[in-house]
């Protein structure tokens, strides 16, 4: 990969997360609903909400605080919370961390769980294990996640106390919140994994391997799992991002600290900067986890070129 | 093609999967006369003498909820309820999906670049937050929800039409029906639109099964569907403190989410290897 296309990407993600910045700005001020208001408090007096209004800078016009919310983003400065009355950055990189935690684990178990299936269903294609591998992806696939995460809790936090109901601290905490997503998200890695691997199987140079007599673990491992595994780095790549503001459900679920539960505590109360802030953060998430997608095409794929 | 209908046919899954989505539909549209009891209905009965709820079997099928009310009667009225919302989103997804494709597709150029760019800055969109945002300062109620998730999930059609409408309009009867002197909006609705079709169909199914999907965690997350309108996101988000005592409100709802939306998926897949 040259520098020039990185580059070249570097800025197209840039007017990606300045085009984000601009509609969920825009979105969220023309919304029928005062922050002032709610701020000040519902017995409030005209006087007062108009007072926090000035002292929040809404009373200066929409185009006026767009301008000056950009500039902030230029220096890094995500804003002020209307309720916490803290920086934004601050409250985000505070739950950073569990959220990147969580996003990580839960696409290590998804891996864990889709790939191996995956690829015993290809194996074994339009057999017994292929039949059930593509059932139990598919019924995966269709299960939401708060259910599937409280059950998982009842059965294992409650029934059988293995892990703890809910919370953040230990690495038992944080064996269901990850099981949770690497169930429901395993389900789509072992779907890709099955179609893309029986499409290497069938081709010649596959054939040619098993023909001069190589054991079938060796053609497996040796010849047809890497090509098979390309597509997979693209979709961990876009999982990353996905994942990042996706697991609001998750943490809503099992009481996990991070920037999903910040942004959903912001919404209830319309905390509009907090909830821009996040919204930026997993956008550039999303553009991050691709363009690391596709560094990784390249180093695993030397006839990928990118110019 | 008449072969690939009837592998179709025979495959279990397929007819499965057919089979429940019918049941989903009919318990949508006679929910009056399939659920034994008035959903909203708080039975004295239906509860115990501490105030529990009932676990399933006797009256209550499925058991009843912390208010006593019948569990199952409540179930059959959130199909309609996840009915409703998935073909009201699903649908207005399609029409501006298909709508940008076609116009995007057919004057490729400028136009087109810009679709593909703006579908990128959509994908950048963390789609769950947004819906989640604007349902909650919005105050949701059901066309609001329907509306919302269209908003967030009309790229994906607009995507796949876009590529499809590029391929078809350098095929010869588009040439034809230019030469003859065409506009260019008869040619998309009267030539292009009808070759499209099974991709409608196809997203039209995958589509309702993320939609169902997407209402039912908004409602879980209480910026859907209100109470008292019974929905299956909302009957677990009631329940959800009570979990430990009263796990059938987790895993009846659950299940019937699951199972619409697995029939859903398994039947857009199915018909796209058809038309595929």
């Amino acid at each position: 990969m040259t520098i020039r296309y990185f580059l070249g990407r570097l800025f197209q993600g840039g007017l990606v997360l300045l085009a984000v910045a601009t509609i969920t700005f825009g979105l969220l001020y023309l919304l029928p609903a005062d922050p002032a208001r709610l701020v000040a408090g519902r017995s409030a007096s005209p006087e007062s909400v108009a007072m926090v209004r000035k002292e929040l800078g809404l009373d200066r016009p929409l185009y006026e605080r767009y301008v000056r919310y950009l500039g902030g983003l230029l220096r890094g400065d995500l804003g002020r919370s209307y309720m916490q009355r803290t920086e934004v950055r601050e409250l985000i990189l505070s739950r950073l961390a569990p959220t990147l935690q969580l996003t990580l684990l839960g696409i290590f178990a998804e891996l864990a769980i889709g790939l191996p299936l995956g690829i015993l269903a290809a194996v074994s294609s339009g057999r017994i294990w292929d039949r059930l591998v593509t059932v139990w992806a598919f019924a995966m696939v269709a299960a939401p996640q708060f259910a599937l995460g409280l059950l998982l809790l009842y059965t294992f936090g409650y029934l059988w106390p293995i892990f703890p109901l809910g919370g953040y601290g230990s690495w038992q905490h944080a064996v269901l919140p990850a099981l949770t997503l690497g169930l429901t998200g395993g389900g789509w890695y072992a779907r890709m994994a099955r179609s893309s691997l029986r499409e290497v199987l069938a081709t010649d140079y596959v054939r040619t391997a098993k023909a001069k007599g190589l054991s079938p673990w060796v053609v497996l491992g040796k010849h047809a799992l890497r090509p098979a595994l390309l597509p997979i780095v693209a979709m961990v790549g876009a999982d990353l991002g996905v994942f990042m503001g996706g697991v609001v459900v998750v943490e809503a679920v099992f009481g996990w600290p991070g920037i999903g539960q910040l942004a959903w505590q912001a919404i209830q109360q319309v905390d509009i900067p907090i909830v821009l802030g996040v919204v930026l953060v997993t956008a550039a998430s999303v553009v991050v986890g691709n363009l690391l997608a596709d560094l990784m095409y390249t180093v695993l794929d030397p006839r990928v070129r990118y110019t | 093609m008449r072969q690939r209908w009837r592998k179709l046919l025979s495959d279990p899954w397929f007819l499965a999967a057919l089979a429940v989505a019918i049941a989903v539909v009919v318990m949508a549209l006679l929910a009056p006369l399939v659920a034994p009891y008035d959903p909203a209905q708080q039975f004295p009965e239906g509860i115990t003498a501490d105030g529990q709820p009932l676990p399933p079997g006797g009256k209550f099928v499925l058991g009843t909820d912390l208010l006593g009310r019948d569990l199952f009667s409540r179930i059959v009225w959130g199909a309609r309820t996840s009915l409703i919302v998935g073909v009201l989103a699903n649908g207005v997804a399609l029409a501006i999906g298909t709508l940008i494709g076609l116009i995007a597709g057919y004057f490729h150029g400028w136009i087109g670049g810009l679709l593909m760019r703006f579908t990128d800055v959509m994908t950048a969109f963390p789609a769950l937050l947004l819906a989640i945002a604007l349902a909650a300062i919005l105050k949701p109620s059901i066309w609001i929800v329907a509306l919302v998730i269209a908003l967030v999930s009309w790229v994906q059609v607009a995507r796949v039409i876009y590529a499809q409408t590029l391929a078809l309009s350098r095929r010869e009867f588009v040439e034809a029906a230019v030469a003859l002197g065409a506009t260019p909006w008869r040619i998309m609705v009267q030539h292009l639109l009808p070759h499209l079709a099974p991709s409608l169909v196809v997203w039209g199914s995958l589509g309702l099964a993320s939609t169902v999907l997407l209402e039912a965690a908004l409602s879980f997350l209480g910026v859907g569907v209100q109470p008292p309108t019974p929905s299956w996101g909302g009957i677990i988000n009631e329940s959800q403190s009570y979990f430990t005592q009263a796990p059938w409100l987790v895993a009846f709802p659950g299940l019937a989410i699951l199972l619409t939306a697995w029939a859903f998926n398994v039947l857009g897949d199915s018909l796209r290897e058809v038309w595929g």
